[in-house]
């Protein structure tokens, strides 16, 4: 499998999206959430698209704003969207090796986003506020808390065994 | 009037009323702090930190976000304000492209002045690597994104004047930059060209994309004859090049100029411009008799064509379609010069001089070409012509005015007022009028009309007791307005004039800067009125050599042969886009 890069966006999907906001410029970043939560990430079109349909926006300014924050992926990200806390929490405790462990195992490179098959994408982050637990790691949603090289593995191949 | 309220600047009391912020009562009081983001016709953004003040109780701030209080006690110049100033300086310069000497804003940048003012000789930092490329996709400009200082000047002038922010901040932190959309070439997006980031550029991230070299190369050519024809703002602004005061009209030291350079003939656009009202005006008054396509919109101004092209295709219909005054005089000249000279087309080399950068795309569209030859072969800026007198060492202050060539070069006051935001419909209505009545307007100056700080005007005409109302609006956010008003069907105007730079075409991208002082352009409109006035003839059909143009080529307004030479067709520039998603 590899990563769907051909999927083309939807104007109606959006209209529902952009309508349930009213296609005000004041919602647009919860617009910007909902359009990621319907592709995982956010499709240039799709920019330009919200740029061009809500009154006083730009597809330059709405561009602006997803580069802007780091909850929001140009790229594709995968089904399984793994955040490595490295926080200084979470550094000291060793969230270092607990994310080479997880390259290493998805076969990730540094820099790169998503796994070949579209299944897994890996970012840091700088602190996701629960330190107690440290290290900590998100995957959908879901915290994984205390983390090391083994605990996480036995994580992902469960994972791994689900989606076979 | 309200009571008087007082401030000290470095101990001297200073009076203010409703100034906005406190480098506006600096600047009244005649002095001055240095800045690169404050733009008063813009909102202020505070994002240099060069304009930093330090007021007695309040620390420092910066004078271009702080509102004026009575009593306040503000330093300018202490140890802190010049060390903070320094190192903003510093810190700009450390990733900043450092190839000042080539830089085509050298001597004209407000970083290199400061640097220079403020003594900085040495950058302790090492020189960045990472440059990024120049985007030169557009006809009209050039973008260095390693020369931007992020001042977001040029953001604001494209949103604020505009309503269009193509260009945008992108990214976060040491990673910013001010680009179009996800990085893609200017000339890929829908930019009307208007220049207006150019004019409010500290520095060379944004500079017009010059053809002194092309031109140079056909004047310096015996073989070629080139010609120029120029338009009216240009008259009005390039003194200021040359110390000269801004409105001051240098039109026949420019004219000496030209022929100094080496320009064969020297025409005026203003010819178009009365061509262009004789061919506006007959279309307003069978617009009006027929009902249809009300209102009537001007299509001067490239750039507002190119926004209702990309933005409101369903609208063309009710666009003039009169070509510019430019593009007028040009298949004009092109048609009859040769004939005169005795010379092939291929010989002849048609220049227009303009305030304008969006005049360098229009120059390209194709229907304003013959055999694959474009009527104007290049446009020049005010500010290039600048350059080009300055660097064939003329003293362009000491020279003796000369007159236009004939017949092309002749011109009325309603010609030389469509350099200001209202004078194309003024110069419509003293014409239209005349075609629909039959009768002589007594009074030519509609002065409601005028003015460059309001962008929206409404003023109503009586033609012999049928109310016309004519609206007159500057910027493109403007016009939105009113094509919104049309969409919904509450219009209350026959004539729209669209500029899509404030004030006008005195303050177009082409302009020397004046970013400076929101006077400059209402004293360079007043050249103009000025000039108007002076005129014999202030109605264009009474031009002769317009007259005599209609007689011997044209026959009458609106005749097929004018419909051939003087009128254009648009095109829907939204469908197949970027923008177009289905």
């Amino acid at each position: 499998m590899t990563i769907d890069t051909t999927r083309r966006i939807s104007t109606t999907k959006l209209d529902e999206i952009l309508q349930s906001y009213d296609y005000k410029k004041s919602n647009l970043i919860a617009i910007l959430q909902k359009v990621q939560e319907e592709y995982r990430y956010l499709p240039e079109e799709a920019l330009i698209y919200i740029g061009t349909k809500i009154e006083g926006l730009s597809p330059a300014t709405v561009f602006g704003v997803a580069t802007f924050y780091a909850q929001f992926s140009l790229e594709p990200k995968g089904k399984f969207e793994i955040k490595v806390c490295d926080g200084t929490a979470c550094h000291v405790r060793g969230s270092m090796p607990v994310l080479n462990a997880i390259r290493n195992k998805l076969n990730i490179k540094e820099g790169q986003l998503t796994s070949e098959n579209g299944l897994f994408s890996l970012e840091t982050v700088s602190c996701l506020g629960a330190c107690g637990l440290a290290p900590v790691v998100v995957i959908n949603g879901k915290v994984y808390p205390q983390m090391t090289s083994d605990a996480i593995s036995i994580v992902l191949d469960t994972l791994l065994k689900e989606e076979e | 009037m309200t009571d008087k309220k007082t401030l000290f600047i470095d101990g001297k009391e200073v009076e203010f009323t409703d100034e906005p912020n406190l480098l506006e009562v600096i600047r009244k009081a005649g002095m001055n702090v240095p800045t690169f983001c404050y733009r008063p016709d813009l909102t202020s953004f505070g994002a240099c930190r060069m304009c930093v003040v330090e007021v007695e109780g309040r620390g420092i701030q910066s004078s271009c976000t702080m509102p004026p209080e009575a009593g306040l006690k503000i330093h300018l110049n202490t140890e802190k304000t010049r060390r903070i100033r320094k190192t903003v300086l510093e810190l700009l310069l450390a990733n900043h492209d450092r190839s000042c000497l080539t830089c085509e804003k050298s001597g004209d940048c407000e970083l290199q002045k400061y640097a220079e003012e403020y003594g900085i000789t040495k950058i302790r930092y090492a020189e960045k690597e990472d440059y990024l490329p120049i985007d030169d996709s557009s006809p009209s400009i050039v973008r260095d994104p390693n020369k931007c200082i992020l001042c977001g000047a040029c953001v604001r002038a494209c949103s604020e004047f505009q309503g269009h922010s193509v260009l945008g901040f992108a990214n976060r932190g040491s990673k910013t930059v001010v680009e179009p959309m996800n990085g893609r070439p200017l000339g890929q997006v829908d930019c009307v060209n208007c220049g207006q980031c150019v004019a409010v550029c500290p520095t060379g991230a944004l500079t017009i994309k010059s053809s002194l070299d092309d031109v140079w190369a056909r004047i310096t050519n015996p073989e070629v004859k080139v010609i120029a024809h120029m338009a009216p703002s240009v008259r009005v602004a390039l003194g200021e090049m040359f110390g000269l005061e801004p409105g001051e009209n240098t039109i026949g030291k420019i004219d000496a100029a030209l022929r100094r350079i080496g320009f064969d003939m020297v025409f005026d656009t203003n010819f178009g411009a009365d061509l262009t009202i004789m061919e506006e005006a007959t279309e307003f008054v069978e617009r009006l008799k027929s009902g249809q396509n009300l209102p009537l919109f001007t299509s001067c101004c490239p750039a507002w064509v190119k926004y209702l092209e990309m933005m409101h295709p369903d609208m063309l219909n009710h666009l003039s379609s009169c070509k510019s005054p430019m593009s007028m005089q040009s298949p004009v000249l092109v048609d009859l010069i040769p004939k005169m000279l005795g010379i092939q087309r291929e010989n002849l080399t048609v220049v227009a001089i303009m305030p304008c950068t969006a005049k360098k795309y229009e120059a390209l569209r194709p229907e304003l070409s013959q055999n694959g030859r474009q009527d104007t072969d290049f446009v020049l800026t005010t500010k290039e012509l600048g350059k080009m007198i300055k660097s064939a060492g003329i003293d362009f202050n000491s020279l003796e005015p000369e007159a236009p060539d004939s017949p092309f070069g002749e011109y009325t006051g309603a010609g030389t007022i469509f350099g200001a935001s209202g004078g194309v419909a003024e110069a419509a209505v003293r014409t239209a009028y005349e075609f629909a009545t039959g009768e002589v307007l007594q009074n030519v100056d509609i002065k409601e009309m005028r003015g460059t700080t309001n962008r929206c005007k409404d003023v109503e005409i009586d033609i012999k007791g049928t109310k016309v109302v004519v609206r007159v609006v500057s910027t493109l956010k403007e016009a939105e307005k009113s094509i919104k008003e049309i969409k919904e069907g509450k219009a209350q105007f026959q004539m729209l004039e669209v500029m899509a730079c404030p004030g006008g075409c005195i303050n177009g991208g082409g302009q020397p800067a004046s970013f400076n002082d929101s006077k400059i352009k209402q004293e360079r409109a007043e050249g103009l009125y000025k000039e108007d006035e002076q005129l014999p003839i202030r109605k264009s059909h009474m031009n002769p050599s317009v007259q005599k143009l209609y007689q011997e080529f044209l026959e009458h307004p609106n005749s097929h042969k004018a419909h051939e030479i003087l009128h254009t067709v648009y095109t829907d520039r939204f469908a197949g886009s970027y923008k177009d998603i289905k």
